[in-house]
């Protein structure tokens, strides 16, 4: 029983972070159509200037702070630089964000070197409590709390704000939200930084999670989010969160029970989902 | 009557098609003004080229006399323009409340008026406030797009083929509040029901191969029936 909670709150801790990742992955594809696959760079990002931050300062709330307005920051930069020259083109957005991919990941050795960076978390989020014989570690309730947390705001943003509902009619219909006296273009650059900053939170805490960071860190992630976004339908939020809850729970399951089959099992899920549900478990058909 | 729309000669390309190739029109305050044309004659297209949505090539496009042929469409939007496109264009998985709340550019008195107004004039939109756009029948869809449109005391409307895939008894319907809102806006019309587009009518512009080869008052063209029969195939 406390080995099937364990990896339960093993792989609902790894689903948060991927949801973190896939959250704005799926809004951005959605509302922008655009194939970003420099999203994992500003995982990794977060990771490294969060964890850096958090070793200058000694707080890790200030370092989880940094690295989303460092996330915010890339995202504002990456949407206008980037992205921006290359809307309504898959072809030129799939290489010029995996050249973005590349950069960001070669520019994170320049700054903090090759070797993996260790990282830990602070002291009150250390060790365990054992509930009724289960042992259940601080930082993976740490980091489910914080991907909900995330959730629930997003959500109220998405639902109950203008901005939430313009964002929402942009994914279905971008043309009619300009036709009705909207600039989709501020639209656009808010979700990007939205989305690089819940990113770049997945990236920080992921650090004292796996112990140690490293450059590619973020391409590693980012397929594993890229397969969320499938499974939970393209620009759907919610179904991004029960995608990522799955993807998460089958690795951690498949890790134990059969490690040769953990990302494949994954892969697999989302053929499948493919071949029934073209969609995606929750998104809308057309 | 003042001018309030003209188009001057304008070309539009979709990709490497060249629809518009030379229409030209103007739309007087306070008037209906129909587009009549077959299909693919370019109506539709000229209302997508007052949007900026597919933007012209040549011409010109002045609106109040200021030419808004180079301005983006949201900003079009909000000169006082209003879109009420083919498809709806209502957002499937917003409530009707919610489709209206994404319309609103100004939230005060005279919005909440107007919308008092437009709910006594669709009482099938107040039924249904808080049902999904995408479950309304097709004639609720085109209400709430016109609803939509109308909310923002926009000067002009462009209304396109509103009674299409509508019932006999919702046309009617829809016909009717396009009346009401005739005492208080200009309307440009693209409408293939000819006996709608005459009701409602003052003034009519045939387009066709993408040019604008007859205009008048809607009377005149009623009595003829030999330009009906050339340009739109009816008696």
């Amino acid at each position: 029983m406390d080995v099937l909670l364990n990896l339960s709150l093993n792989g609902l801790a790894t689903g948060m972070l991927i949801f973190l990742l896939a959250a704005g992955l799926t809004l951005i594809l959605g509302l922008m159509d655009v194939l970003n696959f420099a999203h994992g760079g500003l995982f990794a990002w977060g990771a490294y200037s969060g964890i850096w931050i958090y070793s200058k300062t000694g707080s890790f709330f200030i370092g989880i702070l940094g690295a989303i307005l460092v996330g915010f920051l890339l995202g504002i930069l990456t949407e206008r630089w980037i992205i921006k020259p290359v809307y309504g083109n898959h072809v030129q957005q799939i290489l010029i964000t995996l050249g973005l991919m590349l950069v960001l990941s070669e520019m994170l050795k320049v700054v903090w070197g090759p070797n993996q960076i260790s990282a830990n978390p602070p002291d009150y989020l250390v060790g365990s409590w054992e509930i009724g014989g289960v042992i259940i570690i601080k930082y993976r309730l740490f980091i489910i709390f914080v991907g909900l947390l995330v959730f629930a705001a997003v959500q109220f943003l998405l639902s109950k704000t203008k901005i939430g509902l313009v964002v929402r009619a942009g994914v279905m219909n971008k043309e009619m939200v300009q036709a009705l006296g909207i600039n989709i273009q501020k639209v656009f650059m808010f979700v990007f930084m939205i989305g690089a900053g819940m990113a770049a939170l997945g990236g920080v805490l992921l650090g004292p999670y796996s112990g140690v960071i490293h450059a590619e860190m973020g391409l590693e992630f980012a397929i594993l989010a890229f397969i969320v976004v499938v499974i939970g339908g393209m620009g759907n939020f919610k179904g991004s969160l029960l995608a990522a809850a799955l993807v998460g729970l089958s690795g951690s399951f498949m890790a134990y029970y059969v490690p040769d089959l953990a990302l494949a099992a994954n892969m697999l899920l989302m053929a499948v989902v493919l071949v029934f549900r073209p969609q995606g478990l929750f998104g809308m058909k057309g | 009557m003042s001018e309030l729309l003209k188009l001057n000669a304008v070309e539009t390309y979709i990709g490497q098609y060249h629809i518009l190739q030379g229409v030209s029109l103007e739309v007087k305050k306070g008037e209906v003004t129909v587009l009549l044309g077959r299909n693919g004659a370019g109506k539709t297209t000229t209302l997508r080229t007052i949007m900026g949505l597919n933007p012209a090539s040549k011409g010109a496009i002045t609106y109040k006399g200021e030419d808004i042929k180079k301005l983006p469409t949201y900003l079009v939007a909000k000169k006082g323009i209003g879109y009420v496109p083919e498809d709806q264009g209502i957002f499937a998985d917003l409530t009707v409340e919610e489709n209206m709340k994404v319309a609103i550019q100004k939230d005060n008195q005279e919005t909440l008026d107007r919308m008092d107004w437009i709910l006594d004039l669709f009482p099938d939109l107040k039924k249904f406030w808080k049902k999904p756009g995408g479950l309304l029948s097709g004639g609720q869809k085109q209400m709430l797009s016109i609803a939509r449109a109308y909310i923002n005391n926009n000067e002009l409307l462009l209304i396109d083929e509103p009674s299409k895939g509508l019932a006999p008894i919702v046309v009617e319907k829809v016909m009717e509040s396009i009346i009401q809102m005739k005492e208080q806006t200009t309307i440009v019309l693209v409408e293939q029901n000819f006996m709608m587009a005459s009701t409602i009518g003052d003034c009519f512009y045939i387009i066709d191969d993408g040019r604008t080869v007859s205009h008048g008052v809607m009377n005149q063209l009623k009595q003829d029936a030999d330009m009906r029969r050339k340009y739109l195939g009816i008696a």
